[in-house]
């Protein structure tokens, strides 16, 4: 939460060029980074979905998903405000800055999630508004307020959300889970932590400053590359289920072999070099695989019927 | 002293995009309870 000294009365009461929210800052509230994978792997588990849905309830689908992980990121921002400030990599977010009040971040971040959820429930089914608000309260109260500064795991359970909307694409138009958005979600789960600790050992001296116990400041840098490499390829070794399942062809077998092994190179290069630039690398090469693993199961349902 | 003009017209930025967003939302919303609804295109 914040402190009071991170925002004074003056600041907000008389407000300042500087110190006004703009629509930027509303914008910078929804993470958008974060939400454009929401959207792209919900949109995956929609396209994958057996059946049909009309055109425009599938883009509301998609778009209430967005909404949806842009609640969560505003309620993230508002628990998390004192934090940021510490960070040099957050500290010019909108609470932080003082260009918004934590009270109007929090009923900001309600309203749009208690709207996504309720607008699901009526325009789409209630399996996947209640999927969204799982989503969404896991995001808030399991990873932002219980793990996040507690364990080094927070990530890995923390993923859980972030693996979530492809399930809710699919249920949009099946009103049911089955094996196939599983394999989905399990590709997202097991791919985050290499993710996200690529990242923390770029941030380490931040989350030091913040006192996050992320993996690389507490066990240290070896046992995090040893880490990442386990989950890098426990993450490749998954992604080839869908096509050893027979949910999708030899496009996509093709795609999960090619990149998975440029995804492993990367990790492994990380553990033998040991570098900064290396963990950069990591970290920008896990966007473009995830990308490029749900692109290619898409494609191959698309193209090829998901036959091989 | 801030300038009173370039936040009148930061602000009136402001509200129209606000405005923007919130009317395509509500036309989307009617559209999509057409559909719902079992109307067609």
């Amino acid at each position: 939460m914040l402190n009071s000294q991170t925002i004074t009365e003056g600041n907000v009461k008389n407000p300042s060029l500087e110190n006004i929210a703009e629509v930027q800052d509303f914008w910078v509230l929804l993470k958008p980074r974060v939400m454009s994978l929401s959207i792209f792997s919900a949109l995956v588990g929609l396209i994958l979905a057996p059946g049909e849905i009309h055109p425009v309830l599938g883009f509301t689908a998609i778009l209430l998903t967005a909404l949806g992980a842009g609640s969560a990121g505003a309620l993230n921002m508002w628990f998390e405000g004192d934090i940021d400030a510490r960070m040099e990599r957050t500290k010019t977010r909108p609470i932080p800055m003082g260009r918004l009040t934590p009270g109007a971040v929090l009923g900001f971040g309600l309203t749009l999630g208690i709207a996504a959820v309720s607008l699901m429930g009526l325009l789409i089914n209630l399996f996947t508004a209640s999927l969204l608000a799982f989503t969404i309260l896991f995001y808030v109260v399991v990873y932002t307020m219980w793990l996040k500064s507690r364990t080094t795991q927070n990530i890995v359970i923390g993923g859980v959300s972030g693996a979530l909307p492809p399930l809710i694409g699919w249920a949009a138009v099946t009103g049911s889970l089955s094996l196939e958005p599983m394999l989905l979600f399990a590709i997202i789960f097991s791919w985050t932590p290499a993710h996200f600790w690529a990242l923390a050992i770029l941030c380490k001296d931040d989350y030091n400053k913040a006192n996050l116990p992320m993996l690389p400041n507490v066990a240290g840098l070896e046992k995090t590359y040893i880490q990442i490499l386990i989950y890098t390829g426990l993450t490749v070794a998954v992604s080839f289920t869908p096509y050893i399942l027979g949910f999708s062809g030899a496009f996509y077998g093709v795609i999960a072999i090619g990149f998975g092994l440029f995804f492993i190179w990367k990790a492994v290069e990380l553990y033998l070099k040991k570098e900064e630039k290396n963990a950069r690398s990591l970290f920008f090469t896990s966007i473009f695989y995830l990308f490029a693993i749900f692109s290619g199961l898409a494609l191959d349902r698309l193209l090829f019927g998901g036959v091989g | 002293m801030p300038d009173r003009s370039e936040m009148h017209r930061k602000m009136r930025g402001r509200n129209f995009a606000v405005l923007a967003v919130l009317v395509s939302l509500v036309i989307l919303i009617a559209v999509a309870t057409y559909v719902k609804l079992g109307g067609g295109f």
